[in-house]
């Protein structure tokens, strides 16, 4: 496989902690991503797949764990140059289109913030031709620099929001939940559009969402997440086909698909984290089943599943 | 069957600052008893409108009925004054909204929210009123409902919130019960738990649903027919089998193409290119005729009138007309046609 772009290694982001109220939202997750691939990340709201996201790209700062960039802690103590150069290589694309653009600043200011702060352009002239490359290369023309965020619709907003990312030519980029907040037919053009700029571009995208049809169709691998932790970690077409970990079935289960009679039959797996049994003790963690098809399991499932004679 | 709703000629304007937004044109459709319809389409698209102008929970000082009538139980309810109305809604007709975290009132003990409609609209005691809202609660699934009834909506998970506002909404058994995205704001899991939960419900009380979502997949689930709105307009409107796999307007088309199926290919995804109209001037002719590859010149000049492919199918668009040039629908929808008998691509029944 490819080169690694990121290693992220028993990454921990706990909130509030010493407190009653302590909440480990990513309680020692483990995974690679690779240069130019998509990597979807998936699970229910509250699982920490948004968090996980964030602490790569030290928008919270890491309880524990590491995350390597081409093989550099992102975390721990930097000066301010390192620290403009990780942002550099890493951007990141929000759920919502309305929020994350400054509603008071004209398009034209919003997208070449990056550009001012890293200091790419010479010239004001250089910076407002760049700005209108980024706008061409989203889909929007030159004429749309000078309006602001408010009258544009969602799917254009997001637009906006994917150039400001590219403004600063960066080579990996996460995207929060990028389509959930837009309507069907718009969200085909805004995935389109990300999987055109990966191929132009040899981006790596870490695409975080809880809709599987469309996080399939994007992703190269897929991670699943629950309770903090990541279940599974497959190739998007294996994760589908045989998912091996119980809660990554109940959650393919509860797809619906716009297929009525697929709907007729579809029967729905609940998911019971008692079913594993798992002894005190018991050593339970990520284990390769077949190769690239991680599971969260114990020595006895991992037996079980290679024998497949059982789903964990 | 039972024509439980009827909506005839529906024409609905905002009055804005901008001008007047014509944001229902003419929406035409029966409700029979014991059905779900579901209505989908973009964000506005009308669908949304359509359902409060029904519950009548519009702001009268913008929204105007301009033509058109509501026809439930023998009363036009576009002519009803407010205390009539107040008598229908929650009792005949309910709703349940998309956020269950704001459809509650953060003040009050769900049992009291419960209990509302009841005393209002029922003529029972307190203590009878209770032990419904338990009972109701009991049905909607809920764990230990006599200990929760003390709670407040912030000591409840969303899912559980969504069955809350459902026990409300189903407190008077009402004839009618409209759901407006009521899942979009939840998890795959928590959402197949509440779909499974209504069509339970149904099943007992034998209420019709008016189901307005955007997400085609939930609509396969649970619809018997399926409205497309678009530009406020109903454009096609079938039973969810004529929908999903014999559509024939062209924006069913874009829909039913713009989602990936779990097998998709790499291909690329269809995307319906431009956005929706603006509806403080409405194009002329077809709404969807400046986004669609299949536009002919008459789609710029007239509106297309619907056009009958069934009993229970029909569709707003000239490419049904006898005149009109034959045209192959995307790929995707060729594959659903396939299996769909009386289709000019059926391919024979699959067993």
């Amino acid at each position: 496989m490819a080169e690694k772009l990121l290693e992220i290694r028993n990454l921990k982001q706990h909130f509030n902690v010493g407190k009653a109220n302590e909440v480990k939202a990513v309680d020692g997750i483990s995974f690679d991503i690779y240069k130019g691939e998509t990597l979807g990340l998936v699970g229910e709201s509250g699982c920490g797949k948004s968090t996980t996201g964030r602490s790569i790209i030290r928008l919270y700062d890491a309880t524990d764990g590491e995350v390597l960039y081409e093989g550099e802690n992102v975390h721990g103590k930097k000066s301010k140059k390192d620290l403009k150069k990780f942002n550099r290589k890493m951007q990141m694309i929000f759920q919502d289109p309305y929020a994350s653009l400054n509603q008071r600043m004209k398009v034209m200011d919003i997208i070449a913030e990056g550009i001012d702060i890293h200091g790419l352009a010479k010239n004001s002239k250089e910076r407002e031709q760049m700005v209108f490359d980024l706008l061409e290369t989203v889909g929007l023309n030159k004429e749309h620099a000078n309006r602001y965020p408010h009258e544009f619709s969602g799917g254009q907003r997001q637009r906006l929001g994917i150039a400001r990312a590219l403004a600063v030519d960066p080579d990996f980029i996460i995207a929060d939940e990028p389509i959930s907040a837009l309507d069907v037919s718009i969200q085909a053009q805004v995935v389109n559009l990300l999987k055109d700029l990966q191929k132009e571009k040899g981006l790596t995208y870490l695409f975080i969402a809880h809709d599987l049809s469309m996080v399939k169709y994007i992703s190269d691998r897929i991670a699943v997440m629950y309770f903090g932790k990541m279940v599974e970690l497959a190739p998007a077409e294996d994760l589908y086909n045989n998912p091996m970990h119980p809660y990554t079935q109940s959650l393919l289960s509860a797809i619906p698909l716009p297929d009525p009679n697929y709907e007729r039959n579809r029967v729905r797996k609940s998911y019971d984290p008692a079913s594993h049994n798992y002894t005190e003790g018991e050593d339970v963690r990520m284990r390769e089943i077949t190769p690239g098809h991680f599971v969260d399991c114990s020595e006895r499932e991992f037996e079980a599943l290679k024998a497949g004679s059982l789903k964990v | 069957m039972e024509k439980i709703l009827q909506v005839k000629d529906l024409e609905l304007s905002f009055n804005t600052f901008g001008g007047e937004v014509k944001a229902i044109r003419g929406v035409n459709f029966d409700l029979y008893k014991g059905e779900t319809l579901a209505i989908v389409g973009e964000s506005g698209s009308g669908k949304s409108v359509t359902t409060k102008s029904i519950m009548r929970l519009l702001p009268e000082s913008s929204a105007e009925f301009k033509n058109g009538e509501i026809l439930f139980g023998g009363r036009d309810l576009t002519k009803l004054s407010d205390k009539e109305m107040q008598k229908i809604r929650g009792k005949d007709i309910s709703m349940i909204f998309q956020d269950p975290m704001t459809s509650l009132n953060p003040t009050m003990p769900i049992g009291r929210q419960i209990t509302e409609p009841l005393l209002k609209h029922q003529k029972i005691s307190k203590t009878e009123a209770r032990k419904v809202a338990i009972d109701l609660l009991r049905l909607v699934g809920m764990p230990k409902p006599e200990l929760r009834m003390k709670q407040y909506p912030h000591q409840f998970s969303g899912g559980q919130r969504q069955r809350i506002v459902i026990a409300i909404s189903l407190a008077c058994n009402p004839q009618i019960l409209i759901a407006d995205e009521p899942t979009t704001a939840l998890d795959v899991t928590i959402q197949a738990q509440i779909l499974e939960l209504m069509k339970d419900l149904q099943k007992k009380i034998d209420t019709s649903i008016i189901f307005i979502t955007h997400d085609l997949g939930v609509v396969a689930n649970v619809a018997d027919r399926v409205a497309v709105m678009y530009g406020g307009k109903i454009v096609e409107i079938g039973t969810v089998d004529e929908i999903f796999y014999n559509p024939q307007h062209p924006y069913t088309w874009g829909l039913l193409s713009s989602m990936p199926s779990l097998d998709t290919e790499d291909a690329k995804l269809y995307a319906i290119p431009g956005t929706p109209p603006d509806l403080l001037d409405p194009p002329k002719g077809d709404a969807f005729a400046l986004r669609s590859e299949y536009a002919m010149k008459i789609d710029m000049e007239m509106d297309p009138p619907f056009f009958k492919i069934s009993d229970t199918h029909m569709a707003a668009t000239w490419l049904l007309h006898p005149d009109a040039p034959q045209v192959e629908p995307p790929l995707s929808v060729i594959e659903r046609m396939k299996k769909f008998p009386g289709s000019r691509y059926y391919e024979g029944s699959a067993n």
